[in-house]
Order: structure tokens, then C-alpha cells, then sequence
């Protein structure tokens, strides 16, 4: 991983280094300036979501990339977090508890870390398949659970509440999108931050050695079982704040927040960002909350178009989409990124032409099956097309050969420039 | 790689220009109704249909005649909610960003116990922007007895008449001695239920319970070991309000293992379940439904239809009481004079008579805003059939008629009106 | 009693039927060390594929050239994908067949839509083979008993009578040796891997008519069919066999019989609240066997595994 060389040096280092810390303020500055530009409440809605996914595709990744633990339930935990977040908020609303809101999701936190606390106790005692196994099974098994248990789950229509019947905070009484934004933005910061510097600590580097060999680190004295279920429970605990947080956002939760559905979009997220680098997740989580809003408006088959992607992501950029851009660190820092510029260029059309005509197949085709009949006409790419001549069709299915055939001969050059820039010269630095 | 920063750079783009171009929408010619249903996963072909529908009402029987108001055309606006009670309420801030103020919802009780909630929830705290719900289809009685409020209109018979009316029925054939009741265990599947014992004890004390039962939704791969039980139960006839593909299973499960008598259920028809069942749900399947199809009340009820059936042949007219939502919203905002002011239009719908293109009239109930209407009973049936489902041959056809089911029913409703 | 031999019978059929899966899978996976998760969604383009054939030319056409197709495909993408993946490790090719049970769900929504398809088994076996108590048998599922047991024959006589399977054995354990011995190892993998899907693509076209054709047939199967091969013993045929007539019977039991956790409660001395909306109990109180039965299996998996890792038969540690 790229992030460990500079670990070292950084073991020595001051505690908070100024040059660490500015990408923190960075990101806050932004946060803090985001409603500025999307104020409506939609675009709130929006990031809200993003915000909340961040912080669960992070503690999703302290297992998956930082412990080598692929969970394929791991949604049980920010769930079980916020069905108990919105029982508080119901006990506030009712019984008069008295909790501010904006600590709510430290008592998620709490939650999830008692629950993944209980079933790591056996889920953790092995990695790999059988970790996996196990994970699938309690997710499904809580699932499952959460319709039978109708009064902890209220069932299918799950459980709601309000969260504005707290005491106010400075004067906030959380009913406006804009101040639980802030709200979430806040937490949002501080669960990252303390994920990040758990993954700093001795004990996140140990889970890292757990991950990459564990019956070395064995042998250097750590129980690997130990370090296994500190890390899921570490996990938990974020992703229980996550679950406080979507309380607080939608004032809902139902099956569906415990389901295997959400699990696996979970890793899908975290996988497309990029399970080897911290910001991995926080790409995926953006860019996913994006096409999941965004491109559902335009199309009907974006969930088709998501599963090629994923697929296309596992086979060919195991590290994600950070580590696609990760990989373009080292031509700049060689000082030959220029030397990538025109071959990108080049490439840029024929890849762009491939993409959009084979998204017109898929669109003509998909329409030509399922629109109703006597609708023949479709808007494509601000263009009115027939679908139901094979003109449109033909025409982008030869753009697809055609421009596949050019990227297959284009590739050789990307390539050899690719390597070019990437070759450090002997005796270089 | 290029796929990766493309879809980045468009999504990125066209998220400003979407969220950006926000509140402008309200224009005075249209009044827009967000219909928020599935319209993508394994209920979009519900969603689709109905959303078929109200584009189709709304044209025939608003925009045709002239609109509303000083001729304001109802537009539809549709929003996927892949049936999520979370994605629902984004769609919903979406909507109401847009200067949306009616949302139509009605596919799954959890979702609109979630719309229902959030409404009330936005409406006070957003007094200069409030908005209306048309729930359609959601049928949990909850919604007009303990969770009601003044922003939910029901315009479907809620679980509780439809089995009044059903047991009515069922009550005059003396055949029926034993009954066996089954549903998907939730809130829905429940109230099913309650309400058949209930009434079946009133009103045909005779008549045992053989059996009464509750399946995981959508989890059972198999139906057989349900059936058996069913078949050697000796019921003399079935009840479920299954829906989707736990109705499909189930019902061919049943009649597979040897079940020969009738079947009444809410939803087994349309959506691809009447082309499924065809000939071996004849004279067996019997489903409880407003809004009559077969055979026709009037030429207007079947021209509309026609019309509809020529518009969209891969649709069905699943649910007919669209049309009395669009009818009656338009009624209430010409009434109201008003299509902003939340308050006047929902006072104008509330307790208003409507003499329905489906031959019946319709009360939306003032003390819980539950239409109160006439319901049927219908079988799956080759015969008789003007309008078939799934353009299969097969089709309901009425057999018998409640009318205005339930009209004095007891609700626990304490509408708080503003 | 009646009713006893019926449900035995029916879960016999669910029980085989998931075998047809399982013993595909376990075969893949004792030879790659991966667990397919996308192998129930092979079974549904068996469906699938069943289904569209059957509409052009019959049931019995389709029973043989889907399997072949769909076979093809898994071949396909056994050589094309998941061999790329296998270069990233284990978790990368979990993830890469996950990710491709996703895709194939949404291709098969993108060509034949997301309602469910009048897939109807064929009429020459739409009779009623015998009648128990009133209960009657379809000639259908007898077939299918029958289809399951002879692909399951025939797959333990190529395993262990023929020369293809005796390297198919010995690359199991020693792929290098084999390869060594001039034996063209990843042909092997990629024609295991092309023959579990066709076996799942046969389990589906004999169930898509009984248990319904739809995009969601693949989800509601898949993780019973994982949970049945880890309670067998990733990698044992007779594991996989016996976990999967457990996992029938235990789910036909289950749903077959009202039992109600109240009766039980009553007969260890408790009583039942009075007021039952009111109680925080309540949803144990009605509580009934055909309610958990669904999740019956994940309970028995998660057991299993938290005493017997390697599962019953299993001889090694996942």
C-alpha cells in the first residue's frame, strides 16, 4: 500500500503535524461551504446521505481493507445502531428522556460496538471464507429476525420517530435540513478522524500485519483473533454512528437497513472507491450516492450499468477508482506525467465513443423490449430515435466494433507510454 | 478508466443542474402530482402500470376537458422509489423541491406509513409549503384509524372493508363450513387476519377456522408443505391477502396439491399473476376489488377502458380507482379555488360525494379520510370478459357487489385538523 | 401420518433439487478454492433460458440446450474473468462473484423484464401421479426426483469410474503434478466450472415451472445454497447431498407444522399476558415453527461453524 512507507517517518513525527492536518481543515472548510452551493433541500437530502455513507463504507473498509475481513452482513450493525437510536428518540418524544440530539450518535456508536462485541465473540475466530460465511449468515438471520421481532423492528414498516421533540442545542431545534447537515457534517469529521487515527495507532498497523500474514504476526505475539474482533468492534462502533445519523436524517428505519441488499452495496461502495486507501471509501461513497440519485433519473437500467461497472472494477482495477488515480502518482512525481498527456487525449475519443454507443445499444435495446407498445420513439443523447427500425441500432453497434477496434489498436502506444512514464532513470533519486 | 471519470464528470454536472434548478418550477398552467412508486426492481410493473394510469386519467379526464381552474393542466410526475421507505422520503424532498404539493403513493403500507409520517412531520414544520397525500393502494387500516391525519386521503377500501365485504359474501354460501386463512406476516398480512375472524364470527358463527396463519414475505421458495396442510385442513375455502410472487406461489401450489374450492384473495390478478394462473385459477380464484370492469357499467366506463387498453396494450386497468383520485382532486381544486393552499383543497375533498365512471359512488369520509365505495367480488374467468388482464383471455369478472361496504364503520381516528 | 409421508416426499424434491445446486458448487470450489457466489444465478438463466426455449419449441428441447448454453457461458466467464480475478486472491474473487450475481440479475431484467414468466411444466406430465389423504402428487415432481438422482449418478460415475474424472480427482489435490504430467490443467477448471452451471442451469428449468421464473428466484435460493455447502463441507459431495436433504426436510418440516411457541410456553408452567398488544413478549408468544423456518438454516450454519468449522463431512478447514 502506498500509505506505508510514509508510516515510518511519521511514527517520529508530532502527534498532529501541521502537513497531515490540512487535509482535515481542507475537507471541513468544504463541508462547511457545501450548502453555499447546493441549498436546496434536496441537494441537502443528498449530501446527508453521501455524509452517512461515508462514515459506514469507512468503518466498513477498518475490516475490509485494514483487516482483511470481508463481511457480507455488515449492514446488521449500523442498523441494530439506529433501530436503538430511534427507540431513544421515541423515549425522548414520549417519557420525556432527556438527551440532546446532537449526542445521539454517540449512544449509536455505543450499540453497535456492544453488537458487534457479542458476535465477534465467535464470528471472528477465523478470517477469510469462514468469517464471510458467518457474517452472511447473522446478517440474514437478523434480517430475518427484524420481522418476527416486532417490537424491538417494528416490523415491515419499521420504526419511526421525531427528532425534533429534544431539548434545544444553542438555540437549534434540528427541524431544518440545514441544521441537521451540520449536524451530520460534524459527526461526519469525527468519526473520520477517528478512524483515520485508529488506523494509525500500533493497533491498526497490527490488524494490517494480521490482514497480510497472520500467522507471522502469531508468531510475534499477537492473537490474531484478538486483533480480529478489536477491529470488527472498532468497526462496529462507527458504523453504529452511522445508524444514529440516518435516524436522525430520515427519523425511519426498516428491514431494509439490516438486509442483505444494503450489506452488499456497502461493499460494492467501498470496493469501487477502493479498499487500500483511506480515502477509498469516501470516493466510493460520493460517487455511488451520485449515480444512485442521479443517473435513476435518466435511466431505468442504471442498476445494470452499476453491476457492469463493479464487475469491470473487480477484474480490472482491484484497488478501485482511488487507485486509479493513485497510480498516476508516480509518472507525476517523476516529473513524466506530461509524457501521458497526448495518448490520454488520443485515447479519450475512440473511449468516449465506445462508452456512449455501447450505451446507446443497451438503451435502443432495453427500450425496443419494454416500452409499451405503439411508443417507438426514445431521446437519446438529445437525439429522437426510432427504436424500432435497425437503422439507430446498427449504426451504434458498428460504433461499438469500430471504436473498440481503435482503442485495441491504440493500446500498444497507451501502453509503452504508460511504462515510459512510469521507468525511473538509473541513478535517479 | 474512461468510463470511471465520464460518468463521474456527467453525474457531477448534471447533479448541479438538477438540484440547482429548484424551487422555479411552479408554473400556473400546470399543477404537478409527484407519483412516487416503483418503477425499477421486482415491483415496477406495478408501478409502471399505475403510473400508466394516472398519465392516462389525467389526460383523458382532466386535461381533455379543459383542466382545472383557469384551465391548469395536471401534469404527473414520476419518482422511483424502488418500493424503499427511505429512498421514498428522498423522492418526497425531491417532489416538494420541485413546488410539488399532491404526492401519489400507493404500492406497500410501510411506504406510505413512512410518506404519511413525513408529511405530517414536513406540513408542520414547513406551514407555507404544505402538501397532500393520495394514497391510492395502501389498504393497512392504520392509516385512517390510529396513524391518520389530516394530509392522508385513502381512495382504495382499506383491508377491514374489503373483508367486511368479502365475508358478506362468503357469509350466503351455506357450502362454506371451514376456512383457512394464510397471509405474509406483516402489518398487512395481520390486519387480514384480525378482520376475517372477526367477521366471520359475526356474522357466521357456524363457520370454523381451520386454519390461521401467518409465511415470511417473500422468503418461502416453496409453498407445497403450506398447501398440504391447506388440503388436508378440509377447508371448504381459502382467504390470503397475498400479493406479488408470494400470491403466484401460493395459489399454484394449492390448486397443484389437489385444493378444489374457491379462493378468495385481495390481489391476484393483473401484473402478470392472471397470465400465470390462467386456466387452472378458473372458477376458482375470487378476488375482493373495487372499481368494476367486467362487464361494463356504461359505455363511458367501457370506452375509457378501451381507450386505455388501445394507449397501453402491455397494461391493464390493475387499478381502476386512479381515476377517482384524478376525478376528485380535480373537483376539490376547482371546489377550493385554490391548487396552493394545502388547507382549502383537503377541506374540499373532505366529505365529498363523487359519482365514480365505475358506476359507484364515492364518499371520502370526512372523520378518517377513507373513501367509502362500492366493493365486488369477482372471479378469474375466461367467460364474460370484455377486458382481459395481461392479454391473456383471462379477466375478472364482477360476480357480486357490496354496496358502499362499511359506510358506518367505527374508526379510532381523532383527525386533528389545522 | 399421511400427511408425514406427503411432506417427506416434498421435501425430498427440495432437498434434491438443492443438492443439484450444491453439488456443482462444491465441486468448484474444492477445485479453486472459490466460493461461487453468482452460482444461483446460473440456475436462474437456466430458468430462464428454459423458459424462452420452450416457448419456440417445448419443454423437452429446452430441458437439454439451456444447460448446454448456459454451461458455455459459465465456461465463458470462467476463462475470461474469474481467472483474471484469481491473480487478486481469494476475497477479490469472492467479491467478483458477487458482483457478477448482481449483474446477471440485471441482465436477465434488462431482456426479459422484472414480472414473473408463465414458464408451465409440460403436458404430458400435468397429471396427478398418486393422491395421499386427498393430497395429491404431481407427476411433475416425481420427474423431478428422478432428472435429480440421475444427474447425480451419473456425476459420482464420472467422478470416480471414468479417466476424465480420475484427473479431475487428482487436480483437485495436485494441480501442479498434473499439470506436469502434460494434463491441460486450467481446461480441466474451466470445464468443472462450465458443468456445475449446466448441472444448476438443469435444476432450474425443472424448478422454474414449479417454483416460479422471476428476477428474484436467484436471490431467494443463493444463500441457502452457500449455507447448505458450508454445513456439508465445502468440497464434500456426500456432505453437500446430506446437508441438502436436511436442509429440505427441515424446511418442509418446518412450515409443515402449526407449532406455536405459546403451546410450549404453557406447558413449562408459563401464562400467557393478558393483554397481548401491550406486552414487550408479545412476538414471542405468537411465535410459530412455519415463522422461523426460513431462518432455520442460517441458525444451523452459524452452529456448525462455531463448533465444526470444516462442517459435517468436510474434511479440511476453510
Amino acid at each position: 500500500m502506498s500509505v506505508d512507507n510514509q508510516s515510518l517517518a511519521q511514527r517520529r513525527a508530532p502527534l498532529v503535524p501541521i502537513r497531515s492536518a490540512l487535509p482535515w481543515l481542507i475537507a471541513s472548510g468544504f463541508l462547511l461551504l457545501l450548502p453555499q452551493v447546493f441549498p436546496s433541500g434536496a441537494g441537502l437530502t443528498i449530501m446527508n446521505q453521501m455524509a452517512i455513507t461515508i462514515v459506514f463504507a469507512l468503518a466498513y473498509n477498518m475490516l475490509l481493507g485494514q483487516a482483511g475481513m470481508l463481511s457480507f452482513g455488515h449492514a446488521v450493525y449500523m442498523g441494530l445502531g439506529g433501530f436503538f437510536c430511534m427507540h431513544l428518540l421515541n423515549q425522548v418524544e414520549y417519557n420525556d428522556l432527556y438527551l440532546p440530539l446532537p449526542l445521539l450518535p454517540l449512544f449509536g456508536g455505543l450499540f453497535g460496538l456492544f453488537f458487534a462485541f457479542l458476535i465477534g465473540s465467535f464470528s471472528t475466530r477465523r478470517a477469510g471464507t469462514v468469517f464471510a460465511m458467518i457474517s452472511l449468515g447473522v446478517g440474514e438471520l437478523i434480517a430475518a429476525c427484524s420481522i418476527i421481532i416486532v417490537v424491538f423492528f417494528g416490523g415491515e414498516e419499521g420504526v419511526s420517530g421525531d427528532r425534533t421533540m429534544g431539548p434545544e442545542v444553542l438555540g437549534f431545534d434540528f427541524a431544518s435540513q440545514l441544521e441537521v447537515y451540520y449536524l451530520t457534517a460534524i459527526w461526519l469529521v469525527v468519526a473520520a478522524l477517528g478512524m483515520y487515527l485508529f488506523s494509525r495507532t500500533p493497533m491498526g498497523r497490527i490488524a494490517n500485519a494480521v490482514r497480510d500474514n497472520e500467522e507471522r504476526a502469531e508468531f510475534l505475539g499477537y492473537s490474531q483473533r484478538y486483533v480480529r474482533w478489536i477491529s470488527f468492534c472498532a468497526s462496529g462502533f462507527f458504523c453504529g454512528i452511522a445508524g444514529a445519523l440516518f435516524a436522525i436524517n430520515f427519523e425511519i428505519l426498516t428491514e431494509e437497513n439490516l438486509n442483505l441488499a444494503t450489506s452488499g452495496s456497502i461493499l460494492l461502495i467501498t470496493f469501487l472507491g477502493g479498499v487500500g486507501f483511506f480515502i477509498g471509501p469516501v470516493i466510493g461513497a460520493v460517487v455511488f450516492t451520485l449515480l444512485q440519485t442521479v443517473l435513476s433519473l435518466y435511466t431505468e437500467i442504471w442498476q445494470l450499468y452499476l453491476g457492469i461497472l463493479f464487475v469491470l472494477t473487480v477484474m480490472f482495477f482491484p484497488f478501485g477508482l482511488t487507485g486509479l488515480i493513485a497510480m498516476h502518482f508516480r509518472p507525476w512525481n517523476l516529473g513524466k506525467f506530461g509524457l501521458l498527456v497526448r495518448p490520454y487525449a488520443v485515447m479519450a475519443v475512440p473511449a468516449l465513443v465506445f462508452v456512449s454507443s455501447a450505451v446507446a445499444v443497451m438503451e435502443i435495446l432495453f427500450h425496443a423490449r419494454h416500452a409499451s407498445i405503439g411508443d417507438e420513439e426514445m431521446n437519446l443523447f438529445g437525439l429522437t430515435i426510432n427504436t424500432h427500425s435497425q437503422v439507430p441500432l446498427l449504426v451504434a453497434c458498428v460504433a461499438v466494433v469500430v471504436s473498440f477496434l481503435v482503442i485495441k489498436r491504440l493500446a500498444p502506444g497507451l501502453k509503452e507510454a504508460w511504462d515510459e512514464a512510469n521507468h525511473q532513470e538509473r541513478g535517479a533519486p | 478508466m474512461n468510463l470511471f471519470t465520464k460518468s463521474l464528470l456527467t453525474a457531477a454536472l448534471t447533479a448541479s443542474v438538477a438540484v440547482g434548478s429548484t424551487a422555479a418550477a411552479f408554473a400556473a398552467d400546470t399543477i404537478k402530482i409527484a407519483f412516487i412508486d416503483p418503477l425499477s426492481g421486482p415491483f415496477a410493473s406495478t408501478g409502471n402500470q399505475g403510473l400508466s394510469h394516472y398519465k392516462f386519467a389525467a389526460q383523458e379526464l382532466v386535461n381533455s376537458q379543459g383542466g382545472v381552474l383557469d384551465g391548469a393542466k395536471f401534469e404527473i410526475v414520476p419518482f422511483d422509489n424502488k418500493i424503499s421507505a427511505k429512498e421514498s422520503l428522498i423522492q418526497l424532498k425531491v417532489a416538494i423541491d420541485q413546488g410539488i404539493r399532491f404526492i401519489a403513493q400507493g404500492n406497500s403500507s410501510g411506504v406510505a406509513n413512512a410518506i404519511t409520517d413525513a408529511v405530517k412531520k414536513h406540513n408542520r414544520r414547513n406551514p407555507d409549503q404544505q402538501v397532500l397525500f393520495l394514497n391510492y393502494s395502501a389498504v393497512d387500516p392504520a392509516l385512517t384509524n390510529k396513524k391518520c391525519n389530516f394530509w392522508h386521503f385513502r381512495f382504495d377500501a382499506n383491508a377491514d372493508i374489503k373483508m367486511d365485504a368479502l365475508t358478506d359474501v362468503m357469509a350466503s354460501n351455506q357450502d362454506i363450513k371451514k376456512v383457512y386463512l394464510i397471509g405474509q406476516d406483516y402489518s398487512f398480512g395481520k390486519a387480514v387476519a384480525a378482520a376475517a375472524v372477526r367477521f366471520l364470527k359475526a356474522k357466521r358463527p357456524d363457520v370454523e377456522i381451520v386454519g390461521n396463519e401467518l409465511h415470511p414475505i417473500g422468503k418461502v421458495k416453496d409453498f407445497t408443505p403450506y398447501a398440504r396442510k391447506i388440503v388436508s385442513s378440509g377447508a371448504d375455502a381459502m382467504i390470503t391477502g397475498n400479493w406479488g410472487s408470494d400470491m403466484v406461489g401460493l395459489g399454484k401450489a394449492v390448486i397443484e396439491a389437489g385444493f378444489e374450492n374457491p379462493i378468495y384473495t385481495y390481489y391476484a390478478a393483473s401484473d402478470g399473476i392472471t397470465k400465470t394462473f390462467g386456466e387452472a385459477g378458473e372458477g376458482k380464484l375470487k378476488l375482493v376489488m373495487e372499481g368494476q370492469l367486467n362487464p361494463p357499467v356504461s359505455d363511458r366506463a367501457a370506452a375509457y377502458t378501451a381507450k386505455f387498453e388501445a394507449q397501453y396494450p402491455d397494461y391493464d386497468i390493475g387499478q381502476p380507482r386512479i381515476a377517482n383520485v384524478i376525478e376528485m382532486l380535480a373537483r376539490a381544486i376547482n371546489d377550493a379555488g385554490t391548487a396552493t393552499d394545502m388547507v382549502k383543497v383537503a377541506k374540499a375533498l373532505e366529505g365529498m360525494e363523487h359519482d365514480s365512471i365505475w358506476g359507484t359512488k364515492v364518499v371520502m369520509r370526512a372523520k378518517d379520510h377513507q373513501a367509502i365505495q362500492d366493493v365486488h367480488i369477482a372471479a378469474h374467468t375466461a367467460k364474460d370478459v370484455k377486458f382481459d388482464f395481461d392479454s391473456s383471455g383471462y379477466g375478472l369478472k364482477v360476480e357480486s357487489t357490496v354496496k358502499m361496504a362499511s359506510a358506518d364503520s367505527e374508526t379510532s381516528c381523532k383527525m386533528q385538523r389545522p | 401420518m399421511s400427511l408425514f409421508i406427503v411432506n417427506i416426499l416434498d421435501g425430498l424434491v427440495t432437498g434434491l433439487l438443492l443438492f443439484m445446486l450444491c453439488s456443482g458448487l462444491t465441486l468448484i470450489f474444492s477445485m479453486m478454492g472459490v466460493l461461487n457466489f453468482a452460482h444461483a444465478s446460473f440456475y436462474m438463466l437456466g430458468a430462464y433460458f428454459g423458459y424462452q426455449i420452450s416457448t419456440y419449441v417445448g419443454f423437452w428441447p429446452g430441458l437439454v440446450l439451456a444447460p448446454v448454453i448456459v454451461g458455455v457461458i459459465g465456461a465463458a466467464i470462467e476463462r475470461y474473468g474469474l481467472r483474471r480475478v484469481h491473480q487478486y486472491g481469494h476475497v477479490p474473487e469472492l467479491i467478483f462473484t458477487f458482483g457478477l450475481a448482481l449483474l446477471i440479475e440485471e441482465v436477465v431484467q434488462f431482456f426479459w423484464g422484472k414480472s414473473q414468466m408463465a414458464f408451465e411444466a409440460p403436458e404430458a406430465l400435468k397429471f396427478a401421479a398418486f393422491s395421499i389423504a386427498g393430497n395429491a402428487f404431481p407427476a411433475y415432481k416425481l420427474f423431478m426426483i428422478f432428472i435429480a438422482i440421475g444427474v447425480f449418478l451419473v456425476l459420482l460415475y464420472i467422478l470416480t469410474k471414468t479417466r476424465i474424472g480420475m484427473i479431475i480427482q487428482a487436480a483437485l489435490s495436485y494441480p501442479e503434478t498434473v499439470q506436469n504430467l502434460g494434463h491441460n490443467v486450467p481446461l480441466i477448471f474451466m470445464g468443472v466450472f462450465g458443468v456445475g452451471t449446466a448441472m444448476a442451469a438443469i435444476a432450474g428449468v425443472i424448478a422454474g415451472p414449479v417454483l416460479g421464473t422471476f428476477p428474484g428466484m436467484a436471490v431467494l435460493l443463493g444463500s441457502i445454497v452457500f449455507v447448505t455447502i458450508v454445513i456439508g463441507g465445502l468440497g464434500s459431495l456426500w456432505g453437500a447431498l446430506a446437508a441438502s436433504l436436511l436442509i429440505g426436510w427441515l424446511q418442509t418440516f418446518a412450515a409443515a407444522y402449526n407449532l406455536r411457541m405459546a403451546d410450549l410456553l404453557t406447558a413449562i408452567g408459563l401464562s400467557e399476558p393478558v393483554d397481548m398488544a401491550e406486552s414487550m413478549l408479545s412476538d414471542l408468544w405468537t411465535l410459530t415453527l412455519p415463522q422461523v423456518g426460513p431462518i432455520l438454516p442460517y441458525l444451523l450454519m452459524i452452529i456448525v461453524l462455531a463448533l465444526r468449522p470444516q462442517g459435517l463431512f468436510g474434511k479440511r478447514e476453510t
